[in-house]
């Protein structure tokens, strides 16, 4: 009747399993209580839920990072504080059957749904604004795209209450993940919820690709596109180009553990070397779609707080485009030491480098926009810095192991753990936490506490140097990843001090936390009024803080790169007379109704419940022809409307 | 109608622009577009599945391999299917452009026959392997040939249901814009079966059967 | 070493004193590395050949990568806005010149590092046998849960945990795996490699010295993957023949009951010695390894 699923899923005999799982249900209960007491569910269902606007969806996927922060960077100090303890003969605090799942939840959590939702958050709510259009492509599609990947973290998080989670690592290699070595329920709550939110990020890359392509101001022509347009493209075409490739690898190896099909398996001619291609066919593009779009918004705060245009454009689109298109041609490189051959080693060891060649000149080029401009330190600048200083040291650690013969010393040790922490977290992190602060004005129409920012930024730069320098060193000494426990006394002391990084960035996201509190609390001395706080050059300044659900009532004049920059410059026209009605997508609960049929889809599956997944999955396509067959009436936004929003706009601005 | 045509039908200020500043698409462009993106995507997903068979071709594990399994008959049978159906979907299209509504729901109906009957065919097929032992868990090999050429298949059911939604809805709502639109995707999904049916008849039947 | 120490202190005199903590934790870390053991202390050619790549790649990307740094920080001081010195150009924004330097750069140091890639992804093939005097050691390796099986074919001894040879000696590692996917790894002899379940790689190894050398196994493997630590005792010729002399003639017999005794999951640290192996065992544990997986329960 429950399939699989029996009360000893609930880890009642293991009490930091428990203790976890209690402190998340009070947590969620203790939310959804105040909720309801301060009766904000009708506000909640009709402004956001049901929400399909790019705007409150960007929004929404940014908060789900900020959450799964949270929970990704528990795992990371619970790692730190074993390995600090589990030295010698010490069997540290986290017995191995916990560990291993804490490495797997840690780097999955990490990349899928704190990363992506941050970074697709961002690209959502900012593209269609420095496009000068009223919203994506497809923004019931958009909606869909949220809900699933927040099933995905949903069902994750599910997995420490009910069950267990993988305990494979976070890409679990077969043969380790078939069900003759993983026999649990781990694996496939960590193969479905990535089949959800992978479905999620699909359709979110197709309507990204789309909007780009094909929505624009009138006279944005493609070189005159925001760097940030240019990187979410190239971003987004990955995703789309790579994405299936992992629907298609996690389809095989669930086909694998339930229909006893012999992919990967080691018997029935089943070859797992096939596995390590296929998910690093995905895995490389994967990073190069997190790291795209954090370069295209430091592409954007140089620009802006150095007063100056972005040097090299030109040289900037096309160096995004070759690393776009390289990205698909080195992924070997993750598995040099797996015994292909010296040619073939070769070749994908050069390709790699070369990917360094345009990513260099993306470095070079921020130098040089730097150079002989007015720099406001303003907190996403230090943040910018601190990138390209931290990237830079990144970077250079990568191509060394793209030289075969180096990765054949360095492959799976901490030193390949400390450089892809290094560029993941001084790129994509500070790239987030840097737009997540440039932008926040503009969602939200109150500028964020700076003191708290500057602290946050220096918590997190000198924590990742005192966490990951450690690893490095200790990794050339001979230790390798994921390791429970080690007997060499000598590495123990790298060990605390890295453990003393992560409380120091702990530090740094309990800033950013009452940073984002105190700003509520004190928002209205910090009220952005003007539009454009930062005195920027692309469109969304154009706008108010918040812009209205349409963003635009009339079309922004484009003629030039840095349109809006170029506005400022001439003098302000006459505000126009006339302003057509416009419309604007009605809500839609199609994407939170699919979403909670996937969870229930996912779950069903994962315990074997077979009544129950057929349901959910019929409900599920009930729902898709129940909202593909109702008439979808948009709402209309009077010419009164516009021009009241628009009066009122000019009126809090300031002249000039 | 959407919020993109807000934009696209306002008067705009003069400016030089390059071809690609003509401002926004209109919808009819923006959905196929996007459709298109979603076939490319789909395509790859199909990539990778033709490079596991590629590479698990050979992996029998004793069992039977394909030259044993496969009736070239069958498959031109399910070819011939698939080919006319994708005519007759190209013809209800044409047959909706000129409104010509009877045309349209017997093009369609022609289209859904041709392609149940693909489906009973290929089922059929998976039927007579499973009977004979030659099921996809038996080895690598008829693991990857069941995944490929079945997702295909699952591809070609959804679009059979789709197209009752279709034509259930014409009927209802009469041939309105996003109706034809969505018709449009249709057709293009449907011819992009056809291609992967292709590949599929080349690489697995014609090269295995050998 | 010590060169490098120097300059990065004096390109981090005058910065703030956070740099100045973070240079001395950056060469503090490698110099304490290159004193103890592991990749930057080789006792072997490929290790040694290895680690003079990670030096030489390392500095030719550090004359661009310091500089890159130091401007960043320079520019970033200079250009401040309070410094009402520093020249402001708020429309220059293109330079030909500068672009053609700025491809240039990356495109140079890439030249360079992939000609190293080239030639040393044929020089330190892990499949290329070493040049030598002595006659090469024959060993096969096979990564069970979790414990490492040596087995020596021309010598029908075996051992767990534990490799002996004599120092000096090519060796040439056959490995493979039972059931999932380890790696045998000796930092100070030089390169990783996989061991896969139901096909063979292979490994040329040479310890220069006498000495004991801790090996690991470095792809995750489950539960008991931590405790997957061998040592690998080089020692004098001499003494490699005595110890095979007795090992040869010691009782312990690693027979197909012995073996599948080992074979059970769980780990096992234990050093032993085999006086007497199944004759091609390791190829019926290659050939095995792809039939029914053995009784594998997670605890």
């Amino acid at each position: 009747m429950l399939g699989k699923l029996t009360w000893y899923a609930i880890p009642f005999n293991e009490p930091p399993a428990m203790a976890a799982s209690a402190m998340i249900i009070v947590g969620i209960l203790a939310i959804l209580g105040l909720i309801t007491r301060k009766e904000w569910w009708p506000y909640l269902w009709r402004e956001w839920l049901t929400s399909v606007d790019h705007k409150r969806i960007g929004v929404m996927y940014v908060l789900l990072a900020l959450v799964l922060l949270l929970r990704g960077f528990t795992d990371a100090i619970m790692m730190r504080t074993q390995l600090a303890m589990a030295a010698g003969g010490a069997a540290g605090y986290l017995p191995p059957e916990h560990y291993d799942q804490i490495f797997s939840a840690h780097g999955t959590i990490m990349i899928f749904f704190m990363a992506m939702p941050f970074m697709i958050g961002l690209m959502n709510f900012v593209v269609p604004l420095q496009l000068g259009v009223r919203d994506v492509a497809f923004p019931v599609l958009n909606s869909i795209s949220f809900w699933l990947t927040a099933a995905g973290a949903l069902l994750v998080n599910v997995s420490l209450v009910v069950g267990e989670f993988a305990r494979t690592g976070w890409l679990a290699y077969p043969p380790l993940s078939e069900l003759a070595f993983s026999p649990g329920v781990g694996v496939d709550y960590y193969l479905w919820s990535l089949q959800i939110s992978g479905i999620g990020t699909l359709l979110a890359g197709i309507n990204m690709v789309t909007t780009i392509l094909k929505l624009r101001a009138p006279g944005m022509s493609y070189m005159r596109m925001p760097v940030f347009c240019w990187t979410a493209l190239c971003a987004s075409m990955l995703i789309v180009a790579a994405f299936p490739v992992l629907t298609a690898t996690f389809g095989m190896l669930l086909l694998d553990r339930y229909a006893g099909m012999h992919f990967f398996t080691n018997d029935g001619g089943g070859n797992f070397m096939m596995y390590v291609n296929l998910i690093w066919i995905w895995g490389h593009p994967e990073v190069y779609i997190l790291v795209l779009p954090a370069f295209g918004v430091f592409s954007e705060v140089v620009a802006t707080f150095s007063g100056k245009q972005l040097f090299g454009y030109r040289s900037m689109v096309l160096a995004t485009l070759a690393i776009c298109v390289l990205s698909f041609m080195v992924w070997l490189h993750h598995f040099f030491t797996m015994g292909a051959g010296a040619n073939v080693n070769a070749v994908f060891g050069i390709f790699s480098m070369i990917i360094a060649i345009p990513t260099g000149v993306k470095l070079f080029n921020w130098l040089f926009t730097l150079y002989r401009g007015r720099i406001r330190f303003e907190v996403p600048v230090l943040w910018a810095i601190g990138f390209m200083v931290t990237f830079a040291i990144g970077g250079m650690t990568g191509v060394l192991q793209a030289v075969p013969p180096a990765d054949f010393v360095l492959h799976n040790s901490l030193f390949l753990v400390a450089h892809f922490h290094n560029v993941i977290i001084g790129a994509v992190v500070f790239g987030a936490m840097a737009g997540y602060y440039y932008w926040f004005p503009k969602a939200f129409g109150f500028t964020l506490h700076r003191g708290l920012g500057v602290v946050s930024f220096w918590c997190w730069f000198v924590g990742f140097y005192l966490a990951f320098f450690p690893l490095y060193a200790v990794g050339l000494l001979g230790m390798t990843r994921r390791m429970q426990h080690y007997a060499d006394l000598s590495w123990q002391p790298y060990m605390i001090v890295a453990e003393g990084g992560a409380v120091v960035i702990l530090c740094g996201i309990v800033a950013t936390i009452a940073q984002l509190v105190i700003s509520i609390r004190t928002r209205e001395s910090r009220r952005d009024l003007t539009g454009d706080p930062w005195n920027g050059r692309t469109l969304e300044w154009s706008t108010a803080s918040p812009p209205p659900a349409y963003n635009f009532a009339l079309a922004p004049p484009v003629d030039s790169l840095d349109a809006f920059w170029v506005t400022k410059q001439r003098a302000a026209a006459n505000p126009p007379e006339h302003y057509p009605a416009i419309e604007v997508p009605r809500n839609s609960a199609n994407g939170f109704l699919t979403a909670f049929f996937a969870v229930v889809f996912g779950f069903a599956m994962i315990w074997h419940i077979w009544w129950l997944a057929i349901l959910s999955l019929a409900s599920a396509a009930i729902i898709l022809v129940a909202f593909g067959w109702m008439e979808r009436i948009p709402v209309e936004v009077s010419a009164e409307q516009l021009a009241a929003d628009e009066r009122a706009r000019q009126q809090t601005m300031v002249p000039g | 109608m959407s919020a993109q045509e807000g934009v696209a039908d306002l008067a705009v200020r003069e400016v030089p622009r390059a071809a690609s500043g003509a401002g926004p698409s209109p919808v009819r462009i923006v959905v196929g577009y996007g459709f298109w993106i979603y076939l490319l995507s789909d395509i790859i997903l199909f990539s990778a599945l033709f490079a596991t068979y590629a590479v698990l071709r050979g992996q029998t594990a004793g069992g039977p391999s394909g030259h044993e399994l496969f009736e070239l008959r069958h498959a031109g049978i399910e070819t011939l299917c698939l080919l006319c159906s994708s005519y007759a979907c190209g013809l209800a299209v044409l047959a909706m452009e000129r409104r010509r509504v009877s045309a349209f729901y017997l093009c369609c109906a022609l289209t859904f026959l041709l392609g149940a009957t693909f489906l009973s065919v290929e089922l059929g097929e998976f039927a007579g392997l499973l009977a004979r032992g030659a099921g996809p868990s038996r080895s690598a090999f008829l693991s990857a040939f069941f995944s490929l050429v079945g997702l295909h298949g699952v591809h070609v059911t959804v679009g059979l249901l789709w197209l009752i939604f279709l034509v259930a809805q014409t009927a209802y709502r009469g041939p309105l814009d996003y109706v034809r639109r969505r018709l449009l995707c249709f057709s293009l999904f449907w011819h992009a079966l056809d291609i992967i049916w292709v590949a599929l008849l080349t690489l697995v039947y014609l090269m295995g059967a050998r | 070493m010590q060169i490098r120490s120097i300059n990065l202190f004096r390109v981090v005199k005058g910065e703030l004193p956070f740099r100045r903590v973070l240079a001395m934790l950056v060469v503090g870390g490698f110099a304490a590395s290159s004193r103890a053991e592991g990749v930057l202390d080789p006792q072997g050619p490929i290790a040694s050949a290895e680690r003079l790549i990670l030096l030489n790649s390392t500095t030719i990307m550090l004359v661009v990568v310091v500089p890159v740094i130091v401007l960043t920080l320079a520019f970033a001081w200079w250009y401040r806005a309070s410094n009402t010195r520093a020249s402001y150009e708020p429309n220059w924004a293109n330079s030909g010149r500068i672009e053609f330097v700025v491809w240039s750069i990356p495109a140079m140091v890439v030249l360079l590092l992939a000609g190293v890639a080239w030639t040393g992804s044929h020089d330190l093939d892990p499949a290329r046998k070493l040049p030598s005097n002595l006659k090469p050691i024959r060993i096969e390796v096979v990564s069970l849960d979790w414990k490492w099986l040596f087995i020596y074919p021309d010598f029908e001894v075996a051992t767990l945990n534990q490799i002996i040879v004599p120092a000096g000696a090519p060796i040439e590692f056959q490995l493979t795996s039972t059931n999932v996917m380890n790696a045998f790894w000796v930092p100070q002899l030089g390169s990783q490699i996989y061991t896969m379940p139901g096909m063979t790689t292979r490994l040329n190894l040479l310890a220069d010295h006498a000495g004991d050398y801790p090996g690991l196994s470095s792809n995750f493997s489950g539960d008991g993957f931590s405790d997957m630590r061998f040592v690998v005792h080089a020692v004098p010729a001499a003494v490699f023949s005595s110890w095979l002399a007795a090992s040869q003639t010691q009782g312990v017999v690693l027979d197909a009951a012995a073996y599948s005794q080992l074979a059970r999951t769980g780990s096992d640290v234990s050093i032993k010695t085999y006086g007497s192996v199944e004759r091609d065992l390791f190829e019926r544990i290659e050939r095995e390894s792809t039939g029914a997986p053995a009784d594998h329960m997670e605890k």
